[in-house]
């Protein structure tokens, strides 16, 4: 199916969650609203002729002053097509539910969008740190971070 | 009367062990010598590369991605440059992209010997080791020969390479092809069917195939589990759609599909295919000059990104590369996908019951490179 197929199968199931179809780029994106991610993410996993069954990648991106964003690349091995959706949160406070249940795959993913750009995924099992040392303080990839002058005492050499 | 009770331990596996690929913490629970839980603790490797390529111009990004995988560099720069090329709409000579292939399959072979050999010393067996790092050698004079580096090459330029190959290197490479392909034999009789190996590695680390998909794991860990995917043929880039090569799958030939056997074997058939690529690579290469297709200067897009995933020694590699919108020289943000980084999340589920022995053997079938998960 092109992505322009899947986005008016999202749009009958789901329609003003849906909220912007870009097919004119290189990679053509779904833009969703972040409280149905899960509901969103199920679905396309399970229907018949959708059969999302993994989720490529799952990544975070800083775009200040407005928003975070959550872009998930998604693929199905059976029917081979793909689709990415992409879901914007606020920059104060970014929480969306977690798809862990849906993929397992996205688990990891998510702790490190948590870890480097401090979006909470809810109803994740384990959501801590996974790349930088537990006691980071600060979360490295936005685009206002400055590094800290001490880390547990040591000086940090810029 | 009181009961019994059998006390959990926790033990730390690493990060400094000689088994664990790299600087991996394992934090295992045992109920006497069964593992009960081991959960992997990461970062310990961490370079910030994602940061570092929100400053650096998209050319000057490729040494850093040759250091993430630093086994198989060429097909971590082949990964990005595809990737680039698509986002800036750049078209490769010919011979750039066969002399790519080249150089990637060639790296494949080289990775698959590192996993191969420390496989075999990982389960206690030496000699292996030797043979197969004196088979990667002569790869690694190859590629010293074409761009001066052993391991690091910063050889896949965007648009190109950075040299052409030198004088006498198809002969080289063919040299080398003959001279490697009856050593598979060698290493099948030496450990892939040794009973010893055998029973260390078969029905243990069971990966089946539908965990697998759901987990993303890709590559020969995929395909270990008897699912025949692999994106040369199912998602073909550059020229890998002209040449004839088979996909390898696990068929639990020595104990249950999925296992860490297959995994294994997988990789040393997989070396076999590879040589027959690069011999229809060599037959079909064309003139051309190399740099004739690098920018001088990249012209970046306003705006767009684009995923991009090719198929590595680990597994996929994925590149998410968004450009900045206000078209400077330097990418908004850079994510790569690692295979390893999802092979190893899928450790705790298929560890479960195994004993302590057995996790040496479960890490090292997932062939993991703790530099492309840290990154």
């Amino acid at each position: 199916m092109t992505p322009e197929e899947i986005c008016t199968r999202l749009k009958s199931a789901f329609d003003t969650q849906i909220l912007e179809f870009r097919g004119d780029l290189l990679d053509p994106y779904v833009r969703v609203a972040s409280s149905a991610i899960c509901r969103i993410s199920a679905f396309l996993r399970d229907e018949e002729d959708l059969l999302f069954d993994t989720v490529m990648c799952l990544s975070g991106v800083d775009y200040p002053p407005e928003h975070l964003t959550v872009v998930y690349h998604l693929y199905s091995i059976i029917r081979r097509h793909r689709i990415v959706l992409k879901t914007d949160l606020p920059r104060d406070c970014p929480r969306l539910s977690s798809v862990e249940g849906v993929w397992p795959a996205a688990s990891w993913h998510e702790r490190e969008a948590y870890d480097l750009l401090g979006i909470v995924f809810e109803g994740h099992s384990d959501l801590r740190r996974i790349l930088l040392p537990d006691d980071w303080e600060g979360h490295p990839l936005r685009k206002d971070y400055s590094v800290p002058e001490f880390y547990n005492g040591m000086k940090i050499e810029v | 009367m009181a009961q019994l009770k059998t006390e959990e331990m926790v033990l730390n596996m690493g990060p400094q062990h000689p088994s664990t690929h790299g600087v991996l913490r394992l934090q295992i629970t045992t109920d006497g010598e069964v593992v009960v839980d081991a959960v992997p603790h990461i970062g310990y490797l961490h370079r910030c590369f994602e940061k570092h390529a929100e400053n650096i111009d998209y050319p000057g990004i490729i040494p850093f991605a040759d250091r993430m995988d630093y086994v198989a560099s060429m097909n971590q720069e082949f990964g990005y440059v595809v990737a680039i090329e698509k986002l800036l709409g750049i078209e490769v000579p010919e011979r750039v992209d066969y002399i790519r292939v080249i150089m990637a399959e060639l790296n494949r072979i080289a990775s698959h010997l590192v996993a191969f050999g420390t496989y075999g010393l990982d389960t206690g067996a030496f000699t292996p080791f030797l043979f197969a790092f004196r088979e990667r050698e002569r790869i690694l004079d190859i590629f010293e020969s074409a761009c001066g580096a052993r391991l690091l090459y910063n050889y896949m330029w965007i648009g190109g390479l950075s040299h052409d190959l030198p004088q006498g290197a198809e002969e080289a490479i063919t040299e080398f092809l003959n001279y490697f392909e009856p050593k598979i034999k060698e290493y099948n009789d030496l450990l892939s069917y040794n009973r010893i190996f055998i029973k260390r590695t078969a029905n243990v680390g069971i990966l089946p195939a539908d965990m697998a998909v759901s987990y993303a794991v890709s590559g020969p860990n995929l395909r270990g589990s008897g699912v025949r995917w692999d994106l040369r043929r199912d998602e073909p880039y550059s020229v890998y759609d002209r040449f004839e090569f088979d996909i390898p799958v696990g068929r639990g030939e020595q104990g249950t599909t999925g296992d860490c056997w297959d995994r294994y074997m997988v990789r040393i058939h997989e070396m076999e295919q590879s040589v027959g690529i690069i011999r229809q690579a060599l037959a079909g290469l064309p003139d051309g000059d190399v740099s004739a297709a690098i920018p001088r200067r990249i012209r970046p897009p306003k705006s767009g990104d684009v995923y991009v995933r090719t198929e590595t020694p680990k597994g996929e590699l994925g590149y998410y590369i968004v450009a900045n919108a206000e078209g400077s020289d330097v990418p908004w943000r850079v994510k790569i996908k690692s295979p390893c980084f999802v092979a190893l999340s899928v450790l705790r589920d298929i560890s479960r019951g195994a004993m302590v022995a057995d996790m040496v053997a479960i890490v090292g079938s997932l062939d993991i490179v703790l530099g492309e998960i840290d990154r």
